[in-house]
């Protein structure tokens, strides 16, 4: 009984699909992390120099 | 993605994968019966244990979201979600690849068969309510009570071989209470297997944590941006 195509292809779809699904959450990452880079640089910007207080609390725990 | 957690985390994968293949297709003797078809349960059977374990991470998860209502439960049980719908689709895929050259048909509705795609059909319906629906506390509580009523099917999976008449072959527990492997290699390749999917499973959850831990974090500052916008306004 000679079904090696069957057993090479199950072992394809295996790796395949899990390379898949880490090529598309390493791409997902990449760019959340880019946006979050791009957004503290823009709130960086924005914000006023921060006060003798200190700024322990962020913006959203200011306003 | 480049945390030292994640690196060591993607080479432990790696290396347990590479063992497990090497046992697979060098070490293991190949199946009387079925020939070397069968080695597809050396990859088979770890899917499975894997979706069964993420569906039960989902549940404990969900039941603790319910509970304590801390974000980070509902996080774990999203991530668990998606993959154990990735394993649980590779058991049905690798499992029909295995029957056509052993039962003849590519699916057939055996019990197992079923009930597996019960539980695909469920948390199918757990990852397309978190899609579409707004990411809200409602939503998650929602989607929690869901992942655990779905994991009551994973009982009625493992002992459906069992109650019912099926083609479906009991490896691990066989009716007489033994367990199908005859030769102590096959037992030893099933483990190294179970332990390089297990391995694999953690570095998964650990990277999609990764990417829901910053979706978090950029909803808060795109909220500190608007907010600060706000106050530029009135200024």
């Amino acid at each position: 009984m000679n079904h090696l195509g069957y057993l090479g292809a199950a072992y394809a779809i295996i790796f395949i699909l899990i390379a898949f699904y880490v090529i598309v959450i390493g791409r997902r990452q990449a760019r959340l992390e880019r946006e979050v880079r791009r957004l503290e640089s823009a709130l960086r910007n924005k914000e006023p120099a921060p006060t003798a207080e200190g700024d322990a609390e962020g913006v959203s725990g200011r306003i | 993605m480049k945390s030292p957690m994640s690196i060591g985390l993607a080479a432990a994968s790696c290396l347990s994968m590479l063992a497990a293949l090497f046992m697979v297709f060098a070490y293991v003797p190949t199946e009387a019966e079925q020939g070397i078809v069968q080695r597809i349960f050396y990859f088979h059977l770890p899917c499975a244990w894997v979706a069964f374990l993420s569906f039960g991470i989902v549940a404990v998860a969900g039941a603790l979201y319910l509970w304590l209502g801390h974000k980070i439960w509902d996080d774990l049980s999203y991530a668990a979600a998606e993959l154990g719908m990735l394993f649980c689709t590779l058991v049905l895929v690798t499992g029909s690849i295995w029957a056509k050259p052993i039962w003849g048909v590519w699916w057939t509705w055996d019990s197992r068969l079923t009930t597996t795609f019960i539980l695909w059909l469920l948390y199918g319906a757990y990852l397309l309510l978190r899609a579409f629906a707004d990411d809200t506390d409602e939503v998650a509580r929602f989607a929690a009570v869901l992942g655990i009523a779905g994991v009551l099917d994973i009982p009625i999976i493992i002992v459906s071989v069992r109650l019912w008449r099926t083609i479906h072959p009991a490896v691990l527990l066989t009716r007489q209470g033994e367990h199908g492997l005859e030769d102590p290699r096959m037992v030893a390749t099933l483990l190294v297997s179970l332990a390089a999917f297990t391995v694999l499973f953690v570095w998964l959850l650990w990277l999609r944590l990764g990417t829901l831990r910053l979706r978090a974090r950029l909803a808060k500052l795109r909220k500190d941006l608007a907010l600060l916008e706000i106050a530029g306004a009135h200024r």
